[in-house]
């Protein structure tokens, strides 16, 4: 009889731990993968100097442009912490780059240097990693939350420091289609 | 799960058939098993090189291929994964295929085919395709599933020589005066017919984890139409890859042997042996997500 007390003590004992563990590996996922988002968002930063250096040497009158994107970039990498000042940064130097793009059409001679062809893939696979970064992002918050959550687990998340996390949200600009004028 | 179930299932039948009709119990079995598993194993401890060799494979180099090194790499990210190594394949049909233990020690090649075929958001969903299955660890999966077909191949072989050098007489006890037993007919006809039952199983097997890749990539890339275009894409070629063959037919995203396509009707056996789904209905699986 003590046996089988004994057995089911274990294995109580066993799921608690191997929940604990699991919840402390979700967490750990999810700032890492928020992490990731930083470093894909860095990356995009330091792709621009080069960009807008090849673009003077064919369209230095379109200083207009130029100066948009260097001054989105800067107001980018001195914004704030947090997703929300993070987030206004990185709109209003995605719209100038935009921008920047469109006016390249205008310049045949530009369009086919291979230096601004090969920085144009770069950045459009940066913004890619920067949406995917962000829906691992998502992806590993739910299953965070998941796990915290549901039934048996919930009890075992209130003994450690187990918060909840944001999702990351499009802001509401981004939700319109942009206008690209020519 | 379900059929790996129902693939053991067929393999302790084949043995315990053997061991009725040969006596000796149960040691044919093991033997062909831990035969059978060594080689699987083995084969699927280095898949990743011998796969490539075989394929004629080179490294895709960073600087020629550098959209699909980012391609790979953006869906690396999304996926958790780390990222594979990546390479090329000379050859004008569109194909592709993944190989390689764990997420750890993984490759993708991709054909020149595929590069020039394809547009930006197709290359994505069929690097997204073949990303799953080293997510879905499908190599571990293909690879029990060829242990027992094999350990059933050699099962079967070896009763069956030895029943032929026994001159058809069994050797179980309480069995001697019985000449016309039906259960041993039944149990040769099973000897018989299990290579090809075990290999109709593991081509099943190799159809869902297709099918589960096909998901699992629409998931990954959240837009299934890439996905959808690249495989309409490939219904509408018919150039044969020339650097497959049938040992790695499985792997490929598509069946890469003429003869085998799925333009009309497919026989009933070739269906049954068809190691991936008709495009057809692949295609018609990803449009109702």
């Amino acid at each position: 009889m003590t046996f089988i007390i004994l057995a089911v003590i274990a294995l109580v004992v066993v799921f608690v731990i191997l929940s604990y563990n699991a919840l402390i590996r979700r967490r750990n996922q999810v700032d890492n993968a928020w992490s990731q988002v930083d470093v894909q968002l860095k990356r995009r930063l330091d792709l621009i100097p080069n960009l807008v250096e090849t673009v003077k040497g064919y369209a230095a009158h379109e200083r207009a442009t130029l100066e948009a994107v260097i001054n989105a970039r800067n107001a980018a990498m001195a914004a704030g912490p947090g997703p929300v000042a993070q987030g206004q940064a990185d709109n209003a130097l995605t719209g100038a780059l935009r921008q920047l793009f469109a006016l390249s059409e205008a310049y045949p001679d530009l369009k086919a240097n291979q230096n601004f062809l090969a920085l144009q893939e770069e950045l459009t696979s940066t913004e890619s990693r920067v949406a995917y970064a962000r829906q691992f992002y998502n992806d590993s918050v739910l299953e965070y939350h998941n796990k915290l959550d549901t039934f048996p687990t919930l009890f075992i998340a209130k003994m450690g420091n187990f918060p909840h996390r944001e999702f990351f949200e499009a802001e509401d600009a981004a939700r319109t289609a942009p206008s690209v004028k020519f | 799960m379900a059929l790996i179930f129902g693939f053991v299932v067929l393999v302790v039948l084949v043995g315990v058939a053997i061991g009725y009709l040969i006596g000796g119990g149960p040691t044919a079995s093991v033997i062909a098993l831990v035969i059978a598993a060594v080689m699987a194993f083995t084969s699927y401890w280095k898949s990743d090189s011998i796969a490539l060799k075989v394929s004629r494979a080179v490294p895709a180099d960073p600087t020629t291929y550098q959209r699909l090194h980012n391609l790979v790499e953006g869906l690396c990210i999304a996926g958790g994964l780390p990222k594979p190594q990546v390479y090329v394949i000379n050859d004008p049909a569109p194909n592709a295929f993944a190989t390689g233990r764990n997420p750890q020690h993984a490759a993708i090649a991709v054909t020149t085919g595929l590069l020039e075929k394809m547009n930006r958001v197709e290359l994505e969903g069929v690097i997204a395709h073949e990303l799953s299955h080293i997510r879905n660890y499908d190599i571990l999966v293909s690879t029990i599933a060829v242990t027992l077909v094999g350990a059933i191949a050699i099962m079967t072989d070896l009763a069956i020589r030895m029943m032929w050098w026994n001159g058809g007489r069994t050797s179980c006890e309480g069995d001697r005066n019985n000449g016309s037993n039906p259960l041993a007919l039944f149990g040769f006809l099973l000897l018989i017919l299990a290579p090809f039952i075990a290999k109709a199983m593991q081509a099943a097997v190799s159809r869902k984890r297709e099918s589960l890749a096909d998901v699992s990539a629409c998931q990954m890339t959240r837009y299934p139409p890439g996905l959808i275009s690249a495989l309409e894409k490939l219904r509408a070629d018919t150039t044969a890859t020339h650097s497959a063959s049938m040992a790695t037919a499985h792997m490929w995203i598509e069946q890469p042997l003429s003869g085998v396509s799925d333009g009309g009707k497919l026989g009933f056996f070739h269906r049954m042996f068809n190691t991936h789904p008709p495009l057809d209905e692949r295609i018609a699986l990803l449009k109702e997500l």
